[in-house]
């Protein structure tokens, strides 16, 4: 049975949790890393160890905007055989265990060999609330995919930095239906410690904004101290590099201890 | 129909700008002021002094009499290898630098392969006083010992590229990762006609030098600027840009594009990317790759390492789609033994990936009164060690 879009029951789970009254933690991983058969059981944990929202990365041989963290889970995650359509297989019955929105993040030469209409299609089967597409450029999808994503449901996210002009960002808030994702300095992933005045600046320059999207930081928060910084002008942040780090270390079953050191 | 580059950045179907949020302001200020800053008079005049002067320019188109006799045909070489730095790469860092400055870049980047381009940056930032740091493939640095330490003695720091196969594509990668960390100072010197546009349009018109040349060269031997050929290899295609962008739009001039077929085409070790490789996106642009069914891109090979990125530049992908350029495939054995029957018959040692556009009599029937100008792209000396290990010299 179909509800009419405007009906709350049928609300992408993205804009229900952006209404929440909290900040959010959303996680970052590589599917198919550590184990090429991990990726549910860390989306379970995630989501058991409280987290509100999941990217889950689809791996790509030449991660442009990615530091050695992501760069190296990627290539480690495709050297264990996963592809697009095992990671489709691997979700297929995610919506019966996990609640939270689920965000594919991955770049865009594998969607466009997988057909993007398809994709998006499967996405959508699956219970996929929205993707994140870094070299997607906003005019490309804009007069080319738009419509597609909107079709199956999807939200799609993008990124702004400390360089994006205003009337840029004024462009994309407009055609964004969910939440912004702030890239936190002129960086790739997981290469910045610790944030700045001159962070802290920029988090309270877009808040001041007054966006009509709520807006997300990421890159360069790894701990308590970078996610209450981050988190003081904007609605939440990402952790990808750190959590890969964990992975690394501790593996798939103490991410409670992870989840438990950002929050507190 | 056009084949040169549209206003929005696209070559029919190849090209535009597919980068990540945090390239933006890089490449749109570049966009937005390339052409602007191209067509000044002082730029231009700059650009030339330095072609000429700096550079050794205009190269000589050469006659080719026994190579012509003996492929019972007319052959033009256009002499890019007597280029400072021998080969056509300089053309475009000597652009490129200049672009710099205008746009008040302190400090540049760069990826190479082989190492040609890395040199032909290292060189114009000595020339201009200017800080350089050259991306490298880890395995490429210990493959090309003597640009390496070009570059060094260039004042250059060259910086290994330890991702993914790293090789060029690699390199690549990570300049344009240097390049989101330095989004203000910082220009990115790329060595090809690839990349986001507007850099296959930007680096195609400062290789067009090439082609101006051979109009008017090709004028005063032979009474007319157009040759029935004109033939160039391609690996991401700058030479090739060169040699064809004034002929583009003349049907009546046949272009020919060269790609390295490794050990043969099918043979899992190739670099012929118009015949192995499908749409997608690399490195910014939309053209033809070499992947995976999954997207994932895979590492060309080829004994040129000039030759062997997963790419084409998006004008070349075009000229492929669209039939304007024939497109023909050469082995390592095919180029190899091209070179020496080069060195041979004229005195000259080539690159070994301007051998492989030398390799095409055996596959090309050309006839005794058609004029072909193969664009000698690059000297040998680089190639000397892989020359001796192959001829067992």
């Amino acid at each position: 049975m179909r509800f009419p879009p405007s009906r709350k029951v049928n609300m992408n789970r993205i804009n229900s949790k952006l209404q929440e009254d909290k900040k959010l933690l959303s996680i970052y991983f590589s599917a198919g890393y550590p184990n090429l058969e991990d990726t549910t059981t860390i989306i379970q944990n995630l989501e058991n160890s409280g987290v509100d929202m999941i990217e889950i990365g689809l791996p790509f041989s030449d991660p442009l905007a990615d530091g050695p963290t992501i760069q190296e889970s990627s290539t480690q995650a495709l050297k264990n055989g996963m592809t697009t359509q095992l990671l489709f297989d691997q979700l297929k019955d995610i919506r019966k265990t996990v609640s939270i929105p689920l965000i594919i993040m991955g770049y865009f030469n594998p969607m466009l060999q997988y057909g993007v209409e398809a994709f998006c299609k499967t996405c959508q089967e699956i219970g996929i609330d929205g993707l994140i597409i870094p070299d997607l450029p906003v005019d490309v999808y804009n007069e080319q995919y738009k419509a597609t994503f909107e079709k199956y449901g999807l939200i799609n996210v993008f990124l702004i930095t400390p360089q994006t002009s205003v009337e840029r960002i004024q462009f994309i808030d407009s055609i964004s239906n969910g939440f912004i994702y702030m890239v936190s300095s002129a960086s790739v992933t997981g290469s910045k410690t610790g944030f700045g005045e001159e962070q802290t600046n920029y988090f309270k320059r877009i808040a001041d904004m007054k966006l009509k999207n709520p807006q997300i930081v990421g890159f360069g928060i790894s701990n308590n101290e970078t996610f209450t910084q981050a988190t003081q002008y904007a609605k939440g942040a990402i952790i990808g590099s750190a959590f890969i780090k964990h992975l690394a270390t501790d593996g798939v079953n103490t991410i409670n201890n992870f989840t438990n050191s950002i929050k507190n | 129909m056009t084949y040169n580059i549209n206003d929005k950045g696209y070559y029919g179907a190849f090209g535009g700008a597919y980068i990540p949020e945090m390239l933006y302001p890089n490449v749109e200020e570049l966009r937005q002021n390339y052409l602007k800053i191209m067509a000044e008079p002082s730029f231009k005049e700059a650009f030339d002094q330095l072609l000429k002067d700096y550079v050794g320019r205009p190269s000589p188109l050469y006659y080719a009499k026994r190579l012509s006799e003996k492929h019972n045909t007319k052959i033009y070489l256009k002499r890019e290898d007597l280029n400072h730095t021998g080969a056509h790469k300089v053309n475009n860092t000597i652009g490129q630098i200049l672009m710099a400055q205008r746009l008040g870049k302190k400090r540049i980047i760069a990826e190479t392969g082989a190492g040609q381009h890395g040199v032909a940056t290292a060189t114009v930032c000595a020339l201009m006083g200017m800080e350089c740091i050259v991306y490298m493939g880890e395995i490429d640095i210990a493959r090309q010992a003597p640009n390496v330490a070009r570059m060094k003695m260039l004042g250059a720091k060259v910086v290994p590229a330890l991702s993914g196969s790293k090789t060029l594509k690699d390199a690549t990668n990570e300049a344009i990762r240097d390049w989101i960390n330095n989004p203000v100072d910082t220009h990115y010197i790329i060595g090809s006609v690839v990349g986001p546009h507007p850099y296959p349009d930007m680096v195609a018109r400062f290789q067009a030098v090439v082609s101006e040349e051979i109009q008017w060269q090709l004028q005063e031997k032979e009474g007319r600027t157009t040759p029935d050929y004109v033939v160039a290899c391609v690996g991401g295609g700058s030479n090739a840009a060169g040699a064809f962008y004034h002929y583009l739009e003349n049907t009546d001039v046949k272009l020919i594009a060269v790609e390295a077929a490794g050990k043969g085409i099918h043979s899992g070790e190739s670099a012929a990317t118009s015949v192995l490789g499908k749409e997608g996106i690399i490195h910014g642009s939309k053209t033809l790759l070499m992947q995976t069914n999954d997207g994932q891109i895979t590492e060309p090979y080829s004994i040129s390492a000039g030759l062997d990125y997963p790419g084409v530049g998006p004008m070349h992908a075009h000229l492929y789609k669209t039939g304007r350029a024939e497109f023909i495939s050469i082995t390592d054995d095919e180029a190899m033994t091209a070179g020496l029957e080069l060195s041979q018959l004229e005195g000259i040692i080539p690159a070994i990936e301007t051998s492989h556009a030398l390799a095409i009599f055996d596959q090309k029937q050309f006839k005794p009164d058609d004029i072909v100008v193969i664009n000698l792209s690059g000297r040998g000396d680089k190639d000397l060690q892989n020359y001796i290990e192959y001829f067992k010299l």
